[in-house]
């Protein structure tokens, strides 16, 4: 501990330097919490969609509607806990780039199956009362300024209502959810819909159903599929996990491959601090020598260096970790088109070991070589 | 004059001596190019999926959909709407009938060749009018579909990234069977991805009844389109919007183009302050390797302007070697990258393939040159000011 001032002031022997290496390091690591962001966004929060939770779509698209007499069969399976069904309104609020999604659901299930989404009680009394009611996220109603009590008018564009164009909803209820949850979608009652739509009455769109054993899915999955096939709507059976992650597959390459690109320039970035730093330390052969001429062990030596790196890059890093995380808690700046804005702990975690690696392998090499310097050497170069 | 000269010389001594200073101007070097290759790309993406788009419009073309649909895919038309749209002014006709072709827009599950993971991709019914609707259509492999039967052709990006769409194989989807029998092309637009089929055949498959979903219209001219839409929507029989085609594909970019695009900047301009740092260091370190060298040159009588400008010329010449390395390396990489991604307007997939223009290189090289001037200003201005005595001085 006594070593820490020895440690700063050779930390401040050349400001402008240290203080750009701490710039670069800090940036690079904003950069580096940015990325894990964006790649937490691309693949829509598959960390968290639930194992014990299946989705049962039309064998022969997502956009091919099943009839809702599926739900009594489904959950007279055993084996099934809970089901529940949804359906893509696909409307739009004011303009198309508003985009966010409506679903009709049925409220009950709805929220038994999918505990993550936080009501308080009384909202789902009144939701319960108002056929007209919606629930939003909290990211949502914030987006769009909405409170509890307005009304909203969303066009229909996949359904027409049987009078004019719009569909009105009550605003009854907000909910939350903890981080990775999607909190920018709107939930409507399914009555609502099926009585109101000019056409395709008792049609919904997928099935979820919650099963008492997940390491029974496969299994499940296939049953359900096997009890419709043949049928004019035959389905296809997959876990929510692995729903999401063919959705997030489907984007494709895009989010891969930015990523990709970054972490190179990342890397790159990081070499520029770690060059400065080896530098630095070279530029301090003499002092080295003066050092061990006083009495310093090889030892010591090999820590001040280590500790000179390691230092500077636990400064950097952590103030980029830092901000990057402030900007993160701020929510998705482009309005929508990222629903899963988070830094996740792990992330974070993977970053700090980042950062202290990087302190050890930019001060490696020249830590070693000046505990290796003899101390004539050192005195004579200058 | 003699400025000139001794600029000249200095700048000169500068850049032959970089070769000594191989290890921090290598630095700078890759980080410069590193964030040119990541600028250049990331908006190659936006300018391969933007290009896609906007070919995919014609302006004598027009598209009518039920009024509030916002896509092809949440569109619908009945029958009888269907038969007022094809009479209406403004319409290329050919004989008795309009250039027109009524048309069902849906989504196959094919899996992604690559991921081997179900992909929505677009197929669409066409009448026997569409391939003359779109003069651009030609097919390059096999034959055109026949009416009133199973068959299919495919648009060559779908082949290349779906799987099984080669001529002569068959798709089971459902209860359905389909086969391929031909492969077709139409100038890299998004009909590239789609497979194609006999509207009244995918109106069976699909359970539509007697409906469709849009009518794309060849009119007389480009100019006739106001008579056209007017027309439609005075029409009180039909419930229609009309959009130019050009138009309607340039709205669907534009989600993911601004995504992409916003991503893409904004990293950039962060890795930007980031390469601006390492130039800054490396510049300064080559000055402060030189200080006594450019003091001895200042005590010979050297302006210190010349001093100035020899070293942030150094700066921009690290930076062009960089931005051109990170431009070359962008261009090998990604131009003409084929990659297929979701359209979020009609949840189905579009193929298409990265573009790097010489504008975006062009805008590469700019960024790189920026960021060599910002980093050599900082340490240029050191150099030209250095107290020549203590510089002499200096070990």
């Amino acid at each position: 501990m006594k070593f820490i001032p020895l440690l700063w002031s050779s930390l401040w022997r050349k400001k402008f330097r240290t203080t750009f290496t701490l710039l670069s390091i800090f940036v690079a690591f904003v950069l580096f919490g940015l990325l894990m962001t964006i790649r937490t966004a691309f693949t829509f929060g598959v960390e968290i969609a639930g194992l014990d939770r299946l989705v049962l779509i039309h064998k022969v698209s997502l956009i091919m509607p099943l009839p809702i007499s599926y739900e009594g069969r489904l959950k007279a399976t055993e084996g099934v806990t809970l089901t529940s069904h949804n359906t893509w309104f696909g409307g739009v609020y004011q303009d198309p780039s508003n985009f966010f999604a409506q679903i009709a659901v049925d409220p009950e299930s709805h929220l038994k199956l999918y505990p993550e989404f936080k009501l308080p009680p009384e909202q789902m009394a009144a939701w319960l009362a108002d056929r007209q009611g919606a629930i939003v996220g909290a990211d949502l109603a914030k987006r769009f300024g909405w409170k509890i009590g307005d009304r909203i008018p969303i066009q229909g564009t996949i359904w027409q209502p049987k009078q004019g164009q719009v569909w009105d909803f009550n605003i009854v209820g907000m909910y939350d959810g903890d981080a990775g949850v999607d909190k920018t979608q709107l939930f409507f009652r399914y009555d609502y819909l099926d009585e109101n739509r000019r056409g395709g009455q008792g049609l919904v769109g997928w099935y979820v159903v919650k099963i008492a054993d997940p390491s029974r899915a496969h299994e499940m999955g296939a049953k359900f599929d096997a009890m419709f096939a043949n049928s004019s709507a035959e389905t296809k059976t997959t876990t929510e996990k692995g729903f999401v992650e063919g959705f997030a597959k489907q984007v494709g390459d895009i989010g891969a491959i930015m990523i990709a690109i970054l972490v190179a320039v990342l890397f790159t970035m990081l070499l520029v601090a770690a060059n400065t730093m080896a530098q630095s330390v070279r530029e301090r052969t003499s002092e080295v020598g003066v050092l061990k001429t006083l009495g310093f062990s090889n030892g010591a030596i090999l820590a001040l260096v280590l500790g000179e790196s390691v230092l500077i890059a636990i400064i950097g890093g952590a103030l980029g970790l830092g901000l990057s995380w402030l900007f993160v808690q701020n929510g998705d700046p482009t309005g929508g088109m990222l629903p899963i804005f988070i830094l996740p702990a792990r992330d974070l975690t993977i970053g700090a070991v980042m950062i202290v690696l990087l302190g050890l392998v930019a001060g490696a090499w020249p830590a070693v070589n000046a505990m290796n310097l003899k101390i004539t050497d050192a005195l004579r170069r200058s | 004059m003699n400025f000139i000269k001794q600029t000249i010389a200095v700048t000169m001594l500068n850049l032959r001596t970089i070769p000594q200073r191989l290890g921090s101007s290598g630095v700078a070097i890759v980080g410069i190019a590193g964030v040119v290759i990541v600028l250049v790309s990331v908006l190659s993406i936006a300018q391969g999926f933007t290009a896609a788009m906007e070919q995919s419009g014609a302006d004598n073309r027009a598209l009518v959909m039920r009024s509030g649909a916002d896509s092809e895919m949440t569109s619908g038309l009945a029958a009888p709407e269907v038969d007022i749209i094809k009479q209406a002014p403004g319409l290329r006709r050919e004989g008795q009938a309009g250039v027109a072709s009524a048309e069902l827009y849906v989504i196959i599950d094919i899996p992604k060749i690559g991921t081997n993971s179900p992909a929505n991709v677009p197929m669409r019914g066409v009448e026997p009018q569409a391939t003359t609707v779109r003069d651009e259509f030609s097919m390059v492999e096999g034959r055109m579909f026949q009416f009133g039967t199973n068959e299919v052709v495919v648009g060559r990006g779908a082949k290349v990234n779906f799987q099984g769409l080669t001529v002569g194989s068959t798709i089971h989807s459902g209860q359905n069977t389909w086969v391929v029998v031909g492969v077709f092309e139409a100038d890299g637009s998004i009909a590239e991805t789609e497979i194609w089929c006999d509207s009244r055949v995918l109106q069976g498959a699909y359970r539509r009844g007697n409906t469709y979903q849009t009518v794309l219209a060849r009119l007389d001219s480009s100019q006739s389109f106001d008579t056209f839409r007017d027309w439609l929507t005075a029409n009180p029989q039909v419930n229609v919007q009309v959009r130019r085609e050009t138009e309607y594909y340039a709205q669907q970019s534009r989600q993911l183009s601004t995504l992409i695009r916003t991503v893409g900047f904004g990293i950039a301009a962060l890795m930007g302050i980031g390469a601006v740092f390492g130039a800054i260091l490396t510049m300064y370190t080559a000055v402060s390797t030189r200080s006594r060298e450019i003091a001895t040159l200042r005590a010979l009588g050297f302006n210190t302007m010349s001093v100035l400008v020899s070293v942030l010329s150094e700066s921009l010449a690290l930076a062009a070697i960089g931005g051109a390395i990170g431009g070359v390396l962008a261009y090998l990489a990604f131009n003409g990258y084929q990659t297929s991604t979701m359209n979020f307007s009609t949840f189905s997939q579009v193929a298409f393939a990265f573009q790097v223009t010489p504008r975006l290189l062009g805008m590469g090289l700019t960024y790189a040159l920026i960021m060599g001037l910002i980093g050599g200003l900082f340490p240029a201005v050191r150099a030209a000011r250095l107290p020549i005595p203590s510089a002499l001085r200096e070990l």
